[in-house]
């Protein structure tokens, strides 16, 4: 254990102690010559965890500029706890999405509680009631016990904070791969409703203003945290089981009444949660983006351990807690209103001009570092970037094609695919309606909230198929981009913007650095298309357990906007009778699809390819046409293609059929994971004018009563299966594997 | 008509409650925070669902313990009508206002989905809108909702018809399908699905309205018409 009384400035540099926190000796030494002298080991410490890629993105900088974070919907981009994006009568959506993927990989349970819990507090601390999260898991496929282990307790962890917390997880995913065997995926999204008038800023403005600490007190958990979660996972990561904090979601609820009480008080300056590196992170940025200094007396913080040395309590990532800005003089205005819901506002420091980070301890200078060289100033590396050989490869292989001889069966495989198949097993545990907005749960393509109070409702998901992005990183990013606005666009809602979370690998390795870079390529393009910029997100690197990086993930959380509960449309069938079309026509393109997974257990060839003009056109008839009142429902064609969407699309209704006429290719009609494309059902009153506003519609069927799918090809009947039984199949999928021995 | 709803640190579905009071049956209502709380002069008082103290010790428990409850108790004696949900209802239980506890759910899951209830009782202030044996739909969002109560107990209930509620498909492994049960004087519901989550259709579900709008009948029958 390191003990900072014994190790002084000479040692920290002799025995390269600040190697073992993270730092590479290039940034040694670029401290030093900030500080102008030896940093100590509480400095230096401070310096390791807001220099680490989770608090400075100091490799991912350059590339998160080229995001478009622009446009006339946007009333706060990146850069503050949250994003916010204006939806008329004076209201802001307000969301971001975080990774907590290193804690939840030794820790699942707490690793993946306390990942909803701080990205909570990102939206609350704008001033936001947090009205709904959604979350995006990614975990080996579950055919090992270390596997199932980490889903499960994930899953649960994931309930046992939001369910407590009263946040509604209304949405996600989950995917499974070989490639998270070790390193799960735990990204969590919340999204928050505000008055944009009340909107607050993390920041400590105001000379001789007065710093107060609030909510749990400060121990020794999760120490470090920033700094493992941007390492490589490795064997004696399990070592690591102490850096992950412990989450406390009646705290968090206690937190969250009474800081959008305090928002209201004329005595707050500024709020900012306590996230990654803690008391460190949240105090030198709040005086840095304020153009100020702070002091701290540490001996006032609240703790709930004896004998903390100021490095502990500086690195501490002790849950629910929340650092203010307040005037002077006003102090006893904030302690009032969180004595109520029974916690303590504390001061701790005051606000000073000299852009100075100054610790006190024991009546001790122990830190004293100019602010903005850990938050604004802090380092920048341009990393190598390598066109990896497997890529070349892909793009290289002639178009893969896939023989299937019994559809049927094939339809049946890959339903039961644990991406594929039901997730009920995960979000039944979730409770969903807290708040009682929920028109949408999971299940459907994007989840729907309604604005209580208006005639308008938000749709959001969050989605990425990183199987595409490995074979093709910047086709894939803007498939990523399109495919979630897809989702938004079929609950009837028009896209209004984005969260994004970066998941790869180790940023070193030139392969890796291309991946990211060409992803936010396409992921910007897509963006700037489809009018749905950038305002929050969150990078995680280092993604790799023993020496193999994740498949390149980067996640889109998106928002939309129905402008009236009218244009709310479900994503499965609802009526006997009515008429199936699928816009977009089909191609024979099966790299990086399901298909090519059960075929050949592995991913390889080109990816889909994607034009954005089209996707473009086709959403916004799509959306004229839903908001004309001429569609039943819709669906995005996703994994599994045409079969699947269909199959999906009658599991809402005991004794739904479909009769489906497929032309051409059968395989490629079926199955083929082509881009841009929609399953629609529209009443027969509607046929002409929903194909004269869809100009790609094409009608491939009608829903029955009668239980059964039937698919034709070229008039000649291909199956004929029983929809229950695939429902069945569908349903028990997931439950079946982790029923089953590893 | 003027609903309370007692908010407790940790209560998470008090504001549904109150917009069902307010907004879809469109009468007062008032949000009371525990401690500032006196409970007279209202016309029933609502316990929300949630995690009152985080669910520490037992669901429930460190609520039933403050003063409010107290009050509460004097409000049950002289026949204040009281609907605990989720978490009120596990708070009634823990009080003794009503008999029974709640177990884990028999998966040792939380579960959150609409379920099949059958009216047992449309003879009581709270479901007297009801057709006797209607089957609502109303959701779940539980993970202790497993009722058990002894044989002697639950034998009382029936004969009594306490018995309020049951599922058509028991989730829990509650003892005999219960999802909600009255005191003896009837005045004091408890149960585990939400009928505060589904009164619009918007939201999936306008069955547990006609809940609250016996309350309403109920009320107007025995004040405005009898005043």
């Amino acid at each position: 254990m390191l003990q900072a009384p014994e190790i002084t400035p000479e040692l920290v540099e002799k025995d390269k102690v600040y190697c073992e926190m993270g730092l590479t000796d290039k940034e040694y030494d670029m401290i030093k010559e900030i500080m102008g002298r030896r940093p100590n080991f509480t400095e230096i410490g401070i310096f390791s965890v807001m220099w680490s890629e989770h608090c400075s993105y100091k490799t991912s900088k350059p590339l998160l500029k080229k995001f478009p974070t622009e446009g006339k919907q946007v009333v706060q981009g990146p850069g503050e706890g949250a994003g916010v994006v204006d939806i008329g009568n004076g209201q802001g959506v307000v969301f971001k999405v975080e990774s907590h993927n290193h804690p939840s990989a030794v820790e699942p349970y707490q690793g993946a509680a306390t990942g909803v819990g701080g990205i909570i507090r990102d939206v609350f601390s704008m001033g936001a009631r947090p009205i709904a999260s959604l979350n995006s898991l990614r975990f080996g496929n579950l055919n090992t016990g270390r596997v199932k282990y980490l889903f499960e307790e994930v899953v649960h962890g994931i309930a046992g904070y939001g369910n407590c917390v009263g946040v509604p997880t209304v949405g996600g995913e989950v995917q499974f791969d070989d490639s998270y065997e070790g390193n799960p995926l735990v990204n969590a999204m919340c999204v928050g409703l505000i008055d944009t008038k009340d909107i607050q800023k993390g920041i400590a403005a105001g000379l001789g203003n007065t710093i107060m600490y609030v909510g749990s007190k400060t121990g020794r958990d999760g120490i470090h945290g920033a700094t493992f979660a941007s390492e490589d996972l490795s064997e004696d990561s399990e070592s690591k089981r102490s850096n992950v904090q412990v989450g406390d979601p009646f705290m968090e609820k206690l937190l969250i009444e009474a800081c959008l009480e305090v928002i209201h008080s004329d005595a707050l300056v500024g709020i900012q949660d306590m996230g990654a590196a803690g008391l460190t992170s949240s105090a030198s940025e709040m005086a840095s983006k304020a153009g100020m200094g702070m002091e701290m007396n540490l001996d006032l913080i609240p703790q709930r351990e004896e004998n903390m040395t100021a490095y502990e309590m500086m690195l501490s990532e002790s849950q629910e807690r929340m650092l203010l800005c307040v005037k002077k003089g006003q102090e006893q205005e904030i302690v009032d209103i969180f004595r109520k819901y029974g916690l303590e506002a504390v001061a701790v420091g005051t606000v000073t001009d000299d852009k100075k980070f100054r610790l006190l301890h024991k009546g001790e200078v122990v830190a004293d570092i100019p602010v903005d060289s850990l938050a604004e100033d802090a380092p920048i590396f341009y990393k190598e970037s390598k066109v990896p050989a497997f890529y070349e490869e892909n793009q290289s292989m002639p178009s893969y094609k896939p023989v299937i001889d019994d559809y049927a069966a094939m339809l049946r495989k890959l339903l039961q695919q644990p991406t594929i198949a039901s997730k009920e097993y995960v979000y039944d545990q979730y409770d969903s309606m807290v708040q009682a907005n929920t028109v949408f749960s999971p299940g459907s393509d994007a989840a729907v909230i309604r604005v209580r109070g208006y005639d308008k409702a938000l749709a959001m998901t969050i989605d990425c198929n990183s199987r595409y992005i490995h074979l093709d990183p910047e086709v894939g990013g803007q498939i990523a981009v399109a495919e979630a606005a897809r989702n938004i666009v079929c609950s009837g809602a028009k896209p209004l913007a984005i969260t994004d979370g970066l998941n790869f690998g180790n940023p070193d390795k030139p392969e890796n650095f291309w991946q990211m870079e060409k992803s936010v390529d396409g992921m910007s393009t897509a963006c700037s298309k489809l009018n749905t910029p950038v305002i929050s997100g969150n990078v995680s690197l280092y993604n790799e357990s023993n020496g193999q990086a994740i498949f390149p993930t980067p996640i889109v959380g998106m928002v939309g906007l129905h402008e009236s509960l009218s244009h709310i449309t479900p994503s499965h069938f609802q009526n006997d009778g009515d008429l199936i079309y699928v816009i977009g026509e089909a191609s024979a393109e099966f790299g990086g699809s399901e298909l090519q997974n059960i075929l050949e257990g592995k991913y390889f060839g080109k990816a889909p390819t994607i034009d954005l003009d089209i996707e473009t056109q086709r959403q916004s008839q799509l959306l004229e046409a839903i908001r004309a009142g001429l569609v039943v429902s819709a669906h995005d064609l996703a994994e599994g293609g045409l079969a699947v969407a269909v199959t999906e699309s009658l599991f809402t209704k005991k004794g739904f059929g479909a009769t489906i006429m497929v032309e051409g290719d059968l395989t490629a009609g079926l199955f083929s994971e082509t881009q841009s494309r929609f399953l629609v059902s529209v009443n027969k009153e509607n046929r002409e004018a929903f194909e004269k506003a869809v100009a790609d519609a094409k009608w491939i069927g009608a829903v029955s009563r009668n239980g059964k799918l039937v698919i034709t090809n070229n008039g000649e009947e291909i199956m004929q299966e029983d929809v229950e039984e695939l429902q069945q199949l569908w349903k028990g999928a997931i439950p079946c594997l982790l029923k089953s021995k590893a | 008509m003027k609903f309370a709803v007692v908010v407790f640190p940790g209560s998470n579905c008090d504001r549904d409650m109150y917009y069902a009071a307010k907004d879809a049956l469109g009468e007062e209502a008032e949000l009371v925070w525990y401690q500032e709380a006196k409970l007279d002069g209202y016309d029933a008082i609502l316990i929300p669902g949630g995690f009152s103290y985080g669910d520490y010790l037992r669901c429930g428990a460190i609520a039933s313990t403050s003063d409010i409850v107290t009050q509460l108790k004097t409000q049950a004696e002289i026949g204040v009508p009281i609907l605990g949900v989720c978490n009120g209802f596990q708070i009634l239980l823990e009080s003794g206002l009503l008999p029974g506890a709640m177990l884990r759910n028999k998966n040792l899951k939380f579960m959150c989905h609409f379920e099949n209830l059958v009216v047992e009782n449309n003879q009581t202030i709270f479901t007297s809108e009801y057709k006797q044996g209607e089957v609502i739909s109303v959701p779940i969002a539980h993970n202790e909702g497993n009722y058990y109560c002894d044989e002697a107990t639950l034998a009382r209930l029936k004969e009594n018809n306490q018995i309020v509620f049951t599922y058509q498909t028991n989730p829990n492994g509650s003892v005999a399908d219960i999802a909600g049960i009255t005191n003896e004087k009837g005045n004091v519901l408890g149960m585990m699905p939400h009928p505060e989550r589904a009164v619009e259709a918007l939201l999936n579900s306008a069955d547990g309205l006609k809940l609250f709008q016996s309350m309403l009948a109920n009320w107007r029958e025995n004040y405005v018409a009898g005043a």
